[in-house]
């Protein structure tokens, strides 16, 4: 019988599980190079805000979506994306009164599956690579915000929450970015 | 499901976070760092990929699974050839290898490329280790995107 008649799994799964491997893999290397685990999740957060800065790109590439009205518009957004490039649908709660921060409930995160964290490593923010995403994606059509989690499923809470608030509209001559 | 591009992404970052452009000198370090992590991937992704496979005959079957299987679960195709000199030494051509096909198809950047292949170089020698097989692998790039993969079989 020939072996690919019985490959596993359904084929879309895998690139779910190369990609959590490789971002273990990769947060597990950034440990061991740096001394605290704070060095980690900044180094993760730049890497996501450059992960941004393209991925942004591809986003309106491919949904051809036009500019942003408000900032419930540019939460619905991060929902799509989330949904194309994660394959989940995160709930947005909790919009402040004046509607310029929210926060995105994300149910099973596809890049903590199987993974756990030791006690000596509570300070790491093992998923900072997607607040830094939204950063550098937003940045990118002129909306500065912060994004930071409120609650972290890895660290005994029910859920992970990533808190998004606005903090200003980037004037149409200022070039994009500081490094 | 993640889509193929974040994937893509996360990997250019990490050769920039890893390799940056401006630290010639210690050049060797940091790819050992990029082989490394692909290494972990390797061995534990080869466990996940190979739970409902047969077990393998030989040497020669392994190499065969890697380059069906294993590679298309990685880049949803198989490598374009493989030949071996039946002492322990492989060589995998890829004709289109995915971090290679966005880049240009020239000679523009060669010298810039072996640093996207780093990681790969460790993806397969992480899948042979947890299989049993030690080895050493090595990369170049023939004509980009086409790049060509050697497996140096330990034997002690």
């Amino acid at each position: 019988m020939s072996r690919s008649t019985i490959r596993s799994g359904d084929p879309k799964k895998v690139s779910t599980d190369l990609f959590c491997l490789t971002y273990g893999s990769l947060v597990s290397q950034l440990l061991k190079d740096s001394d605290t685990p704070e060095d980690v999740n900044k180094q993760l957060e730049r890497m996501g805000y450059n992960i941004g800065l393209r991925l942004v790109e591809d986003f309106l590439a491919k949904t051809a979506s036009p500019r942003c009205l408000d900032f419930k518009d540019v939460a619905e957004k991060i929902q799509s994306a989330f949904k194309m490039y994660a394959g989940i649908t995160p709930s947005i709660v909790n919009w402040s009164s004046a509607s310029d921060e929210f926060s995105l409930v994300l149910d099973n995160n596809p890049l903590i599956e199987s993974v756990e964290l030791p006690d000596n490593l509570l300070n790491l923010k093992y998923c900072n690579i997607l607040p830094g995403i939204i950063r550098g994606a937003l940045e990118m059509v002129q909306i500065e915000v912060n994004a930071w989690f409120v609650q972290d499923y890895l660290k005994g809470d029910a859920t992970t929450e990533l808190r998004v608030k606005f903090i200003k509209k980037l004037e149409e001559a200022l070039p994009p970015g500081e490094d | 499901m993640v889509d193929d591009i974040f994937f893509d992404f996360l990997h250019i970052e990490m050769v920039n976070v890893f390799c940056p452009q401006n630290a010639n000198d210690s050049k060797e370090i940091n790819v050992s760092k990029l082989e490394e992590i692909g290494f972990m991937t390797g061995y534990r992704f080869s466990e996940k990929s190979t739970k409902d496979c047969q077990r393998f005959k030989d040497e020669l079957d392994v190499m065969k699974f890697i380059c069906k299987e294993f590679w298309s679960s990685l880049f949803k195709k198989q490598i374009d050839n493989l030949r071996t000199n039946h002492q322990g030494v492989y060589v995998l051509l890829d004709n289109k290898f995915r971090f290679l096909t966005q880049t240009s198809n020239g000679k523009q950047y060669l010298d810039l490329l072996p640093k996207y292949l780093a990681f790969t170089c460790g993806l397969i020698r992480g899948a042979l280790s947890n299989l049993g097989i030690v080895s050493i692998v090595t990369a170049e790039v023939v004509v980009s995107p086409s790049c060509r993969f050697q497996v140096q079989v330990q034997r002690t």
